[in-house]
């Protein structure tokens, strides 16, 4: 199947779920909402023309860029050009699932945007990370991915039957691929 | 002998026992660990725990250029770099829309092929090694330094070569008289084959150990995302290099060559393989193993296509991007048929040189998260059967 | 000889003469099993080498690398000693000697030409095995002692193995002993003497048989590959040995190894015509002990050659065996054993002895 047929069969069929459909990328993807995620997902294996039963890969994208200062005249102090509003929006992460079909040999890429803080004003540490539903019941490969986006972005699933850390150790502080992760300075008395 | 095994099993239990496999262990494939949970000599339940080779590729991913990321793709899975160089190369390519020429995607084909040859014979030769047959590894082993002596040649590196590079492959056109050792390469390689058969593959111990053993059915290995070997061994004709993306599949659309997987039962019939043994069952570890087998043989086929093809091809090299090439804003995600399965590199630019995130998809990683469920009531001695026929880099699972 | 050499003092001191000759005869023992041990490590290497198209030592010592035992174990006694501080600090430290004891005892029954043993027992077939059983004390105790669960769990798989091994390896001693009449090891060796014809072997067809379960049970019994469950070294690391080092490592590697030389051995006595070669040569040039005593001495040292050959051949088939085949499961090393060898083997001795009556001489 194309990419446009499957929008438009999920569109039909989900109208919630699909937020917005964009078709003339290199990778057209269907982003939906973290309520729908599982629905959608659910839809998108079982529904028989569609049938994605295989989950490439979870994916988290830091959309976050370091605040710019105002550049200023060194001498004068002058402000030569605005920097970034330190108000500006959470860009937050985009959660992308790869996911494709053995049997129809066609792929689909999903999207999901989450806040990079669960609450905005809350502390920034990890009892306020993000949350999505986990996929893990609908595709057992999701289970691994997932724990690793927990581990490395700092986004936990909710429903997950065993979010631990996977490759960084269990005590490890931070989750190292968000943009702002300052390194330790040391772990367990090592030093770098 | 694993029939009998089901079927006696006896009602007595003894104390659970924990032990701790790895992460210095000889045949847990570098440093994983498994914590096993027995009763007696058989396992209960087990748990994989990774991590020890992390080396934050992801995170130096988002300060180097493409360019400069190819070397750390290397050292993925360090067993076959070039199917890594390629993997990330052609997924900048596909988000650039970068085409290379003719004469380089053969290139290309033959020296991934030579390397999957190379990744095959190391799998092959440790699943005997693990099952504690020492030698027909040092015949594979010698097989895949001629492999490394023409990579040598090609880029002057052996195991990490960074070879093929976003755009183009390094170093120009292949170095005078590569052809010709090639040539007798696959030629001589052809000849060990039936020993390696004859060694591994047929070998009635080696047979009762990987027979019945972990057996993975096709629906599970679908739904784990297991790929590669491993897919097709339960019995799942899927290769993307028939059914990747575009990008992928046109650098093999004119070679001949068939997808190594039991379909309705039979493998390829293009050669004699040796028999199926009656007590294999579709999906076991001797299945993953021979699906193996099965493709450094096909491989070396496709390579003496490609190097017809070469000699047939006009002169025309692609060079690769430079350093300073800005990355357009977008994201593109490309799956390549790795040796240990499929290797995806997600890659998302944001207008610089360099790259906003790239992620990777491991295929060792997702092959060795069904480990788990295939591994449960076997025996302490299946372990090394098992693994060794998922057959994991972990330089490719931590990343 | 003895005679002579105890004579030599008057009779209230004779005893001396007799613990001096012992520990003669115990030194020279010894020192042919411990050669034979840096023998075979150095052939292992190189019978490995060539199995795996490549030259084996070849660096230390001259051209074929002779010097590689005496290095090697120089380097083991240059190593660390370790002792977990998990372990069972007497039983860890006594556990390899016992194996080492147990093997290196049962020389001394063991006749390496007619009249050439240590001790001359008219048991020595039953002796012979009695004592390599206390082969499997070693390495249990060193698996329970070690503190370690990888050394635990080789020792309950030699415990299992090697004890199950014993009874088929017992029958395949019994059905020798009983062809020939008698449990003296000189006796039966001496019953084989003339052509190979008349080696144990070619008797029946059931000896014939039994041969190679005697073979594949000597084997287990060693835990040699493609039986070394205790040992593993893909699976439990190094099994019961996990935590040894240095010299008490060494000492469990003689213990296998001498524990070869024996069994090779008795197979070779039982079996292969112990010292008598395949054909009668030493009758033919007068080395018999009828026309000299002296010509006699060196027909039974040509003897001993042979019967050493003998025990080399067939520790080359284990160690060509061992780099050839891969590793059994344990389940399967102990099907082999009940399912397989013991109901041949107590075939075999029934076919032997229904043929002994049917033939009788």
């Amino acid at each position: 199947m194309k990419f446009a047929d499957i929008a438009e069969m999920v569109r039909n069929r989900l109208p919630k779920a699909a937020v917005s459909v964009v078709s003339d990328a290199v990778d057209p993807w269907i982003e939906t909402t973290s309520g729908s995620l599982v629905a959608l997902c659910q839809f998108l294996r079982d529904e028989e023309p569609l049938r994605f039963d295989m989950l490439h890969l979870v994916s988290a994208v830091d959309e976050w860029t370091p605040l710019k200062p105002p550049k200023k005249n060194p001498k004068t102090g002058e402000i030569l050009a605005p920097g970034d509003d330190p108000n500006r929006p959470d860009p937050g992460f985009t959660v992308v699932y790869h996911m494709s079909s053995l049997a129809n040999q066609h792929t689909l890429v999903v999207k999901v945007r989450v806040p990079r803080w669960q609450n905005a004003k809350g502390p920034k540490n990890d009892t306020n990370l993000p949350a999505l539903p986990s996929v893990s019941g609908i595709w057992p490969a999701a289970n691994w991915h997932e724990r690793e986006v927990y581990d490395l972005s700092g986004v936990t699933f909710t429903d997950h039957p065993d979010l631990r850390r996977i490759l960084c150790a269990d005590d490890w502080v931070g989750h190292p691929l968000r943009k702002d992760y300052a390194e330790p300075k040391a772990y367990h008395g090592i030093e770098h | 002998m694993a029939q009998e095994l089901k079927t006696i099993e006896l009602p007595i239990h003894t104390d659970e026992m924990m032990i701790n496999m790895g992460p210095q262990h000889p045949s847990t494939h570098g440093v994983l660990r498994l914590v096993l949970r027995t009763d007696g000599e058989v396992v209960v339940d087990m748990d994989p725990v990774m991590g020890y080779l992390h080396r934050c590729a992801e995170k130096i991913g988002e300060t180097v250029s493409p360019h400069q990321f190819v070397p750390y793709t290397d050292r993925l899975d360090y067993l076959s770099a070039m199917n890594m160089n390629l993997g990330f190369s052609l997924a900048v390519e596909k988000l650039c829309g970068v085409e290379v020429s003719e004469r380089t995607r053969h290139i290309r084909v033959m020296v991934c092929e030579l390397n999957r040859i190379a990744s095959h014979l190391i799998a092959a030769g440790c699943y005997g090694l693990d099952l504690g047959s020492f030698t027909p590894l040092m015949y594979c082993i010698r097989e895949r330094e001629k492999i490394l002596n023409l990579f040598e040649a090609v880029c002057g590196a052996r195991m990490t070569c960074s070879y093929i590079m976003p755009g183009g492959i390094r170093y120009g056109d292949l170095p005078d008289g590569w052809v010709e050792r090639c040539e007798q390469f696959v030629e001589e390689f052809l000849a060990v084959v039936p020993d390696l058969h004859h060694a591994l593959t047929s070998n009635e111990i080696l047979v009762r150990r990987g027979a019945n053993i972990g057996v993975l059915s096709p629906e599970m290995a679908v739904a784990y995302g297991c790929t590669g070997p491993v897919l097709r061994g339960s019995g799942v004709a899927w290769d993307l290099r028939r059914h990747g993306e575009p990008i992928y599949t046109k650098m093999y659309d004119d070679y001949r060559f068939e997808i190594a997987a039991s379909v309705g039962g039979s493998y390829p019939k293009d050669h004699v393989y040796p028999a199926i043994p009656p007590h294999a069952v579709l999906g076991d570890s001797w299945h993953r193993f021979y699906v193996r087998m099965i493709e450094a043989f096909q491989s070396a086929l496709i390579i003496q296509q490609g190097l017809q093809k070469y000699k047939k091809s006009e002169p025309v090299i692609s060079e690769p991007m430079k350093i300073i090439t800005k990355i357009p804003e977008g994201d593109a995600y490309v799956e390549t048929e790795a040796p240990k399965g499929q290797m995806g590199f997600y890659v998302v630019g944001d207008g610089t040189n360099i790259l906003k995130r790239s992620r990777i998809r491991s295929s060792s990683f997702c092959n060795l998260s069904v480990f788990r469920e295939i591994s449960k009531g076997c025996m302490i001695g299946d372990i090394p059967s098992i693994l060794g026929s998922i057959d994991i880099v972990l330089g490719e699972v931590d990343r | 000889m003895k005679t002579w050499f105890v004579e030599l003092v008057p009779p209230g001191w004779q005893w001396v003469m007799e613990t001096i000759w012992a520990v003669v005869i115990a030194v020279i023992v010894i020192a042919i099993a411990l050669l034979s041990v840096a023998i075979f490590n150095w052939l292992e290497r190189k019978i490995a080498g060539r199995t795996q198209d490549r030259l084996g030592p070849h660096r230390v010592g001259g051209r074929f690398g002779w010097l590689q035992s005496p290095a090697d174990g120089i380097k083991l006694l240059c190593k660390e000693d370790l002792v977990p501080t998990e372990a069972d600090p007497i039983l860890f430290r006594l556990a390899p000697y016992l194996g080492l004891t147990a093997a290196f005892t049962v020389f001394f029954v063991v006749p390496f030409a007619d009249g050439w043993a240590a001790q001359q027992v008219n048991s020595a077939a039953f002796m012979a095995l009695a004592i390599l059983g206390m082969d499997v004390f070693g390495t249990v105790l060193a698996g329970l002692s070690s503190g370690s669960k990888y050394s635990l769990l080789g020792g309950m798989r030699a415990a299992a193995q090697m004890v199950s091994y014993e009874v088929p390896l017992g029958m395949c001693v019994v059905i020798p002993v009983m062809c020939f009449g008698t449990m003296d090891l000189n006796v039966i060796g001496e019953a084989q003497s003339g052509w190979f014809w008349h080696w144990g072997i070619f008797a029946n067809p059931f000896m014939f048989v039994t041969f190679f379960v005697f073979l594949v049970c000597a084997t287990a019994g060693c835990n040699r590959a493609p039986f070394d469950m205790a040992e593993a070294e893909s699976e439990l690391v190094a099994g019961f040995m996990t935590e040894y080092s240095g010299f008490r490592w060494a000492a469990f590697f003689m213990g296998e190894y001498t524990s070869m030389v024996v069994i090779c051995g008795l197979g070779s006595i039982l079996f292969l015509g112990g010292w008598n070669g395949p054909i009668p040569w030493t009758e033919w040039v007068w080395l018999s002990e009828h026309v000299h005593p002296a010509l006699g001495w060196i027909g039974n040292c040509c003897g001993a050659i042979g019967f050493l050959a003998k025990i080399y051949i067939l520790i080359a088939i284990m160690m060509w065996a061992r780099w050839s085949l891969p590793r059994l499961r344990v389940d399967q090393v102990m099907t082999m054993c009940l399912k397989y060898c013991f109901p041949i083997t107590a075939a075999m001795f029934l076919g032997a002895m229904l043929w002994m009556a049917a033939f009788p001489g």
